[in-house]
Order: structure tokens, then sequence, then C-alpha cells
């Protein structure tokens, strides 16, 4: 995987994480085409497209839309399994997620992130691995974290 | 301490500004505040201010003065402010950066840390953002954490090898042996990592493919214990068992078994097993199934395998998830050249896809449907096609339009529905076809004789419902230019004649003329047309005559300078109009830069070159200048098509300008004839040709004409072609008359050169008033007298 970006209906920015070095301003230049691309597509259409000389597979899950760029010979199905499984995630750690976590805590969204993918591969294919490395993590750290529970919409996560 | 909420009520602030301005003002504020803390000594709040300078970043304002911090933070003994630290670094720093090396040191020490959650941070850091410099710093480091760690270490250490890898590749053989016997391990993860990293090795070097190709075995193994085994609660997504380790070994296998009949022997069972028992209703099955075929169909696989790969794609391509059509189309698009017969099978589903909502599946469906086209299938092939080019979205027009054009000229069943279809496309799509469709139509057209009349008659309808299409308008110019005389006869077998009289086909080319949806080449088409026309109708010369006239004042130079010319025919060579104007032979049609044969080109050098701004003169000779002289092959028009029509509109081969190199020049030179031999005679003139050899390649002609009839003779000219790698000069004409009775003769003289010493040949037509009546000739000289050939 090339990158991963997360960003809201109205194109607002949620999360980034980039594997390849690019220049601030590239990496703004490329969130802003992709964005308009990704938001101009019609809710039916197909989740794969081509931009640039890479392949982006996308989903929305409620008000966020999960975009992916990946390599020729990356298989397109399985990132949007990779894309599914890191909702599960930060759906099991906060429990019913929704926009609102990520953007209050989006610290803990790339800690996640972190334990489940390193270097734009999957490093751990079992759920329940990635979410206990995470608990001892957080315990690691000098304990306060509230969590915080949103009211508003929550993420549907099938 | 409640770290997290100034945190989360800086987000707040920020979220609940009303205007970009406020938004400005609060993060400016927040900015000011961390600096200050910055700079301060240790307090407890340093990762926080970190993580409010982080989310201040995301939201696109700069950050860069956090980047010191990131490293301080990196250093600290304090689990929390490492986390901080090491995400701020993968966000602020990247290694353009030169802070990021002084980081390298603090990697290097958390890498050999007690606690493995440090480790596996800087494990992190190091495969997100690691330049080359720190890969190599610290790769003997990883290799270590590869052999001696745990599980949890084992399977980061293997991903932050594959970036080693891919940063600088050398570092491979660094940890070859070490990913070997990751291979063995029994935990997901660490094999999935070494999965991945052995892929790495093998795809950057083939010694390594050759000495990774004895795992196959064992990856076989492994994969028959995930298909095999029963429900593992661990890994399990949706009945798949750990479908993510599954698609990484079908890769790695994939890259194993290619070229190599040993290894994909080896996976042939395997393969077959996975195929068949995978769950397809859900999008993991389908994931692992596509990862299958991709790889059957790469691997020296056995037939049987193949097809059971084919139809699976098949099956993919009825699926009702839009997203499985569209890897299905991909797929087969791979394929369609080596197993083209097996893709046909599915055609009709491919063909009914063009008709799909989303653009990317049309993109598919259209390059597979392209390649699907052949002799059997063309008509209703074709007939899918130009439906969906008058439905398809505007990037895919242009590809539409050359696929049809190129499949039409492979496949055509017939003349006439080859220019049906390329009219048709025009009509629908004409803005979006490309420059040389125009002259390639047109050469067509003029190849299929038989239906000129139908031609341009269909053409005449067109251009009378519609003249925004500008390819199309040009081709109707020029066909009606050409073919008026066929469409004013109003006979035609083919097609409903439509009653034309000249009027109504002058008003349709002067309202292409005066259009304004006209481009100026267009407008050049046209002109030529009516001029043409000016041959073929009887009545309305005159009418034709003022259209010209008009335009020898236009803005557009182009139109101008034709304008001007063809009023000089009308008023001073009248008497060659006929000549000038006749119709055109058929084109030869040449790819880009394709040099002719040895070929004499009939009739082409007659035609007119506007391209010479010349003051017509009382002399033949000036008029010659003009069929003829200048050194360069084609005209300083802008567009190909544009071109006037004399020239042959293939104009990017040189066929038009080398001939008319073969006219021209004026410069002097002696005469002296010597053997003398008659080669034409005919109603009493008779021309008489002699040559003397000049140099090794160079020799002088002399024809000499004579008039032995009762009535003179006059405006007698003599045009020469030669082939092509000869060169020709025409010198003035002594004169243009041929007095009764042989009282005086005309002579002109020939300079040939003949650098490569081809068989010379010279074909020779003459052309002269007698009694009122223009009278024209052409003979061929096949032998020159005086060189022994």
């Amino acid at each position: 995987m090339q990158f991963m970006l997360l960003f809201s209906r109205q194109g607002k920015l949620r999360l980034q994480k980039w594997y390849v070095p690019l220049s601030d301003k590239e990496k703004k230049k490329i969130t802003r085409e992709l964005v308009q691309t990704v938001l101009a597509r019609k809710p039916k259409m197909c989740s794969f497209l081509e931009w640039r000389d890479l392949k982006i597979v996308y989903k929305r899950y409620a008000s966020l839309y999960f975009c992916c760029a990946i390599e020729d010979q990356d298989n397109e199905l399985i990132t949007l399994e990779i894309i599914h499984r890191y909702v599960e995630l930060l759906d099991k750690y906060f429990g019913s997620v929704c926009e609102l976590d990520i953007i209050f805590n989006f610290e803990k969204a790339y800690f996640i992130l972190d334990e489940f993918l390193l270097g734009g591969e999957a490093q751990e294919t079992s759920k329940k691995n990635v979410l206990k490395a995470i608990e001892q993590a957080d315990l690691e750290k000098d304990s306060y974290n509230q969590r915080f529970v949103a009211e508003n919409v929550r993420l549907s996560i099938l | 301490m409640s770290p997290s909420v100034p945190l989360q009520e800086m987000i707040r602030a920020i979220r609940s500004a009303r205007t970009q301005c406020e938004e400005r003002g609060v993060i400016q504020r927040e900015c000011a505040a961390i600096r200050a803390q910055f700079r301060q000594a240790d307090n407890g709040g340093r990762s926080h201010n970190l993580a409010k300078l982080l989310y201040v970043h995301m939201l696109g304002y700069p950050a860069h003065f956090g980047q010191m911090e990131c490293v301080r933070m990196i250093a600290s003994p304090r689990y929390s402010e490492k986390r901080v630290g090491y995400l701020g670094a993968m966000m602020l720093l990247d290694e353009k950066q030169d802070a990021s090396l002084l980081i390298t040191n603090s990697i290097k020490n958390d890498l050999s840390n007690s606690n493995q959650y440090i480790q596996s941070l800087a494990l992190c850091t190091l495969a997100c953002m690691g330049s080359a410099e720190m890969c190599r710093d610290l790769a003997p480091e990883i290799d270590r954490l590869l052999r001696a760690s745990n599980s949890y270490i084992k399977k980061k250490a293997a991903l932050c090898a594959v970036h080693i890898v891919r940063k600088v590749h050398d570092l491979g053989e660094l940890f070859t042996k070490a990913a070997r016997s990751l291979l063995t391990e029994k935990n997901h993860g660490v094999v999935h990592g070494a999965v991945v990293l052995i892929t790495e090795l093998c795809e950057r070097n083939s010694e390594t493919l050759e000495r990774f190709r004895k795992t196959v075995p064992d990856l076989v193994q492994i994969m028959k214990g995930l298909v095999i085994s029963g429900y593992s609660p661990d890994h399990d997504v949706a009945g798949i068992s750990d479908p993510f380790l599954q698609v990484r070994i079908l890769r790695l296998l994939r890259i194993l078994g290619r070229n190599n009949e040993a290894a994909s022997d080896a996976m042939n069972d395997l393969l077959a097993q996975v195929a068949t028992n995978t769950d397809s209703t859900k999008t993991v099955g389908n994931a692992v199934l596509y990862e299958t075929v991709l790889t059957v169909l790469d691997i020296k696989s056995e037939s049987g395998l193949r097809v059971l790969a084919v139809n699976i794609l098949g099956r993919f391509l009825l699926n009702n998830d839009r997203n499985i059509r569209y890897i299905a189309m991909t797929s087969l698009q791979k394929i369609v050249g080596t197993d083209h017969n097996a893709v046909q099978r599915h055609r009709g589903t491919i063909v009914d896809c063009l008709k799909d909502q989303d653009a990317s599946v049309k993109r598919r469906a259209l390059e597979l449907s392209l390649a699907l086209v052949s002799a059997s299938n063309i008509r209703s092939m074709m007939k899918e096609l130009l439906s969906f080019l008058s439905s398809c979205p505007p990037e895919l027009r242009s590809q539409t339009a050359s696929g049809i054009f190129n499949a039409a000229e492979r496949y055509a069943p017939s003349q006439r529905w080859h220019i049906d279809t390329i009219l048709h496309v025009l009509t629908t799509a004409g803005g979006d076809v490309r420059d040389e469709t125009v002259p390639n139509l047109i050469q067509l057209i003029t190849n299929t004789s038989e239906l000129h009349c139908y031609t341009v008659h269909k053409l005449y309808r067109a251009l009378l419902s519609d003249i925004s299409q500008q390819p199309l308008v040009q081709v109707a110019c020029w066909c009606i230019g050409e073919y008026g005389d066929l469409l004013l006869t109003g006979e035609c077998q083919e097609t409903e004649p439509v009653q034309v009289t000249e009027d109504y086909v002058l008003d349709v080319l002067e309202t292409v003329l005066q259009s304004h949806m006209s481009s100026p080449s267009t407008r050049g088409f046209a002109l030529t047309a009516t001029m043409k026309l000016s041959t073929r109708i009887t009545e309305n010369v005159d009418r034709i005559r003022s259209i010209v006239s008009i335009y020898g004042s236009c803005i557009d130079v182009e139109l101008q300078q034709r304008a001007v010319e063809y009023n000089a025919l009308f008023k001073k060579y009248d008497h060659m109009r006929a000549a000038v104007l006749e119709r055109m032979p058929v084109i030869e049609k040449n790819s880009q830069g394709h040099t002719n044969g040895e070929t004499i080109k009939e009739s082409q050098t007659v035609k007119v070159k506007p391209g010479e701004p010349q003051q017509p003169a009382n002399q033949v000779c000036d008029l010659l200048d003009l069929l003829g002289g200048s050194e360069q092959p084609l005209q300083p028009s802008p567009a190909l098509g544009s071109a006037a029509p004399p020239i042959p509109v293939s104009a990017p081969n040189t066929v038009g300008g080398d001939l008319l190199d073969l006219l021209g020049g004026l410069e002097p030179t002696p005469i002296t004839p010597v053997a003398t031999v008659t080669v034409y005679e005919k109603d009493g003139v008779t021309v008489t040709l002699s040559c003397e050899k000049q140099s090794d390649s160079g020799l002088t002609v002399t024809l000499t004409a004579s008039n032995s009839t009762e009535s003179d003779i006059r405006g007698f000219t003599l045009q020469a072609a030669v082939p092509k790698s000869v060169q020709l000069h025409m010198k003035a004409p002594s004169g243009d008359s041929l007095p009764a009775r042989g009282t005086a003769k005309v002579t002109q003289m020939v300079v040939l050169n003949n650098p490569n010493k081809v068989n010379l040949k010279m074909r020779l037509r003459i052309s002269y008033t007698s009694q009122g009546s223009a009278v024209q000739d052409t003979v061929q000289i096949d032998s020159f007298p005086g060189l022994g050939q």
C-alpha cells in the first residue's frame, strides 16, 4: 500500500498514513485531487478506480470514506477486506465507533492502524491479537485515557 | 493529570469556529501556546502538546517547528511520550527532512529495549519513513531481531526488513537465511511477514528466486493446512481461514512457478483444490479465488486448470457485485491475447457490461470488447460498439472511435459497410476522432469507385442535416467537389436518389463556407470543392466565379491565397482549368514515412500547388513553376486535410511533394541535341526527343514539337514525370504556339539527374488548343536514345 486516507463527506481529512516519501506539498496536492475524485463518484459505483498510475480502493462507512492506494500487483479485493478489518478494529476498540471518535481520538486511530499495518502491509491477521496488543500498549501508557463516546451516527460496519 | 482533555478541548474549540478566519485565529493562539510549552523545561503535558500540534498539522496548517520536539520526545524514557514522539516523526519527518537522521540513534537504542512495545514503536517508524542511510545503519539490528525475539517482534521485524530491501536492494542478501527459517513458525503473523519478505526478495533478485523455489512444497503444505483445516476462530473471516495469508502465499507461488515446470507441477493440485473448494458467496472468498486465478494463468499450469480458471472469471462476470465484474474484466484483458477462444465464450456478458452505469466498468468492457472483435462477429460487435459510442461518457469517446476504426479496417466485410461505419462514427462523435481519419476516409472512398455515387449521396444528405462535425463536413465537401457530377445526375442504385440541382449543391457549400462553426481548414475544403465543381457543372459557373472572387479578399490568408489562385485559373488559365480540376486518381495508401516505389504517378503532375504565391506571368513556364518548383514538399498550411485536394491527401508521405519537385526550375543551359527520336505523333502534332549525357548521373533531354496541321495551335504545353529518385528540372519552352504547317517549332529542355541509376522512364503530357477545342494526351517514354538503356 502506498497510502491510506480517511475523509468525511465534506472532504475534511480525518486520518492520513503515507508509506512513501513525498513532500508536504505533493501530499496536499494528491489528497486534494483524490478526495475530489472519490467524492464525485456515485453511490452504487465500483469501489476501484484507476488514478494516475495507482489503483485506488475506497469504501464508504456512514460518513467516512476509507481510501487506499495500492500498486499494480496488489489484490484489490483483499484490500477491501483490509479496510473492513480496520473498521472492525476501530469498532471493537471504541465500541460502535463513529466519526467523532476518530476526530477526537485521532492519535488512537493511528496507534490501532500501526498495530494492524506496518510499512503498508498487514502485520497481524488475527483481530484478537491486534486488539490485545493495543490494550497492553495502552496499559503501558500512564493510563488516564477516558474514552469519548459520541452521541451521533454510528459507523455501520456491515 | 487529565492530559487528553486539553487536546479534546482544543479540537472542540476549532470545530466550533464558524468561519475559516475564526478557525485560523484559534489555531494561531494554540500554536503560540504550544511553541511556548516546547521551549519550557520538561512538564507533564509534553505529549499532549505534540498531539495538539499533530492535529493542527492534519488540518493543513504548518507544523515544522514541532520536528525537533519529536526528536526530543522519542528520546524520552516515558512510554507515552515516546509513542506520540514516534507518531509525530512519522507524520512530520520524512526522509527528505534533515531532522530525520537525528532519530536514527534513538531508534537503534529502542530496537534493543527490553520492552517489546518500545521495540515495536521503533520498528514501525523505521518501516514507515526509514531513509536509505537509516536502513543501512540499522539492517544488522533487524536481522538480529528476525532470528532471536518473540513472535510479536519477529513479525514486525520481517515487514521492516521488507521496507529495508525496497530502499536498499543490496541488503536483500542479509535477510535471505532468516526469511527461510521464519516460514516454519506457527504464528500466522510471522509466517505472513516471512511470505511478504520472501516475495520481495524474489522479485528483486533472480538468484534468490531460484533458491526459494525449494520452498514451494512448504508453502503448498501451509496453504493446504489453511484450506482444509477446521474452523479456527482467531483467523476466520466468513468461513475462510486467514484469507490475508492465503492471498500472500498464492502470490508468492505465482512468482515461484512462473516459467518453471517443476514448481508449477508441484502446485497444480493445491490450486485446483483452492479453486474448487473456496466459498465464493462473500468478497473474501472471491479475493482468494481471484488470486488463485491470477496464479493459475501466470504459471505453467495444465490446460484443465486453465479452463477452470477462465470459468471462474466467467462466473465473476455474472456476479451481481460490480467490483467482482470489474476485476473479472481486468483479468480477462490480461489473457485475451493468449486464451482468446476461452474469452470469446463470454463475449455476450462483456458486451452487456458496456451498458453498466459505472465508468470504470464501462472502460474495462470497452477495452475487452475491442480485443474480442474478430472477422466472424464484426457485424454484431460493431452494432454494439456504435450504440455504445452514442451514449458513452466523453472521456471514452476518442478511444471508442479509434477502436472502431481499427476494427473496421481489419475486419470490414464489405466496402460499403466500412464506409457506412465510418460515416456513422463521424456523425455521432465527429469531434473526438483523430486527425488522420479524414485523409484515411478520403483514401478509402477513392478506392471504392463503384460506391462513389452512393457515398456522395449519403454525404450530401448528412451535410444537409448537420454541418457542425468538422471531419464529416471536410470529407463531405471533398466528395461533393470530386463527385459532384454523380450527385447531379441523380441516379443511384444503392440509395434513394435525391433531386439535387446545381444551385442546391452550391448553396450547401456556401453555407459551409460562411458558417461560424466551420474551422479554417474546413473552409479550405469547401472553397476547393466549389472550384472543382466549376468543371463538373454546366450552368452556374458564374456563381462559382463570384464566390471565388469574394474570398480573394478574405482575412484568412490560406483562403485568400486559394481564392486568388483560383481566380487566376479562371482568368488567365481557363484552358487549363479542366485539366487542373479533373478527377483525382486512386490514392495509394501509405503509412507514415513510407517511401513509394519507383512508379510514375499518373496525372498528378497536373495539379496546382497553391503553396506558391506567384505572380502569374505570361510565360507558360511560370505556370510550370507554379506546378512544380519548390524544394519543400509540403505546404505550409496548418491542417493535414486542408492541403489542396490536388495534392494527395495522405500528406505524411511525400508523394505529392516529390512529384512537384519534379517540375520546376528555370536555369538556362546550353542545348546540344544529339540523336533524336519521335516520341509522339498524332493529329499532326509531333514531338521528338533527344538527349545528351552531361555527367555520370546528369542528362539533358530536349523536346521539340511541331505542327503539321492546317491550323495554328495555341497554348501548347508539355509536362513530364519521372521515377521518384530521379530529379527533373524543366526549362522554359521557347514558346507556346505552334503555327500551322510546321513553320516554327517549340523546344523545351529538361534536365534530369539520376543518382541512383534507376531505369529511366518518362511520362509526357501534351496539351494544346486546336481549332477551339482543348486536346490532351499522354505518352510514356521507356527508352532514351544515346543512353544505351
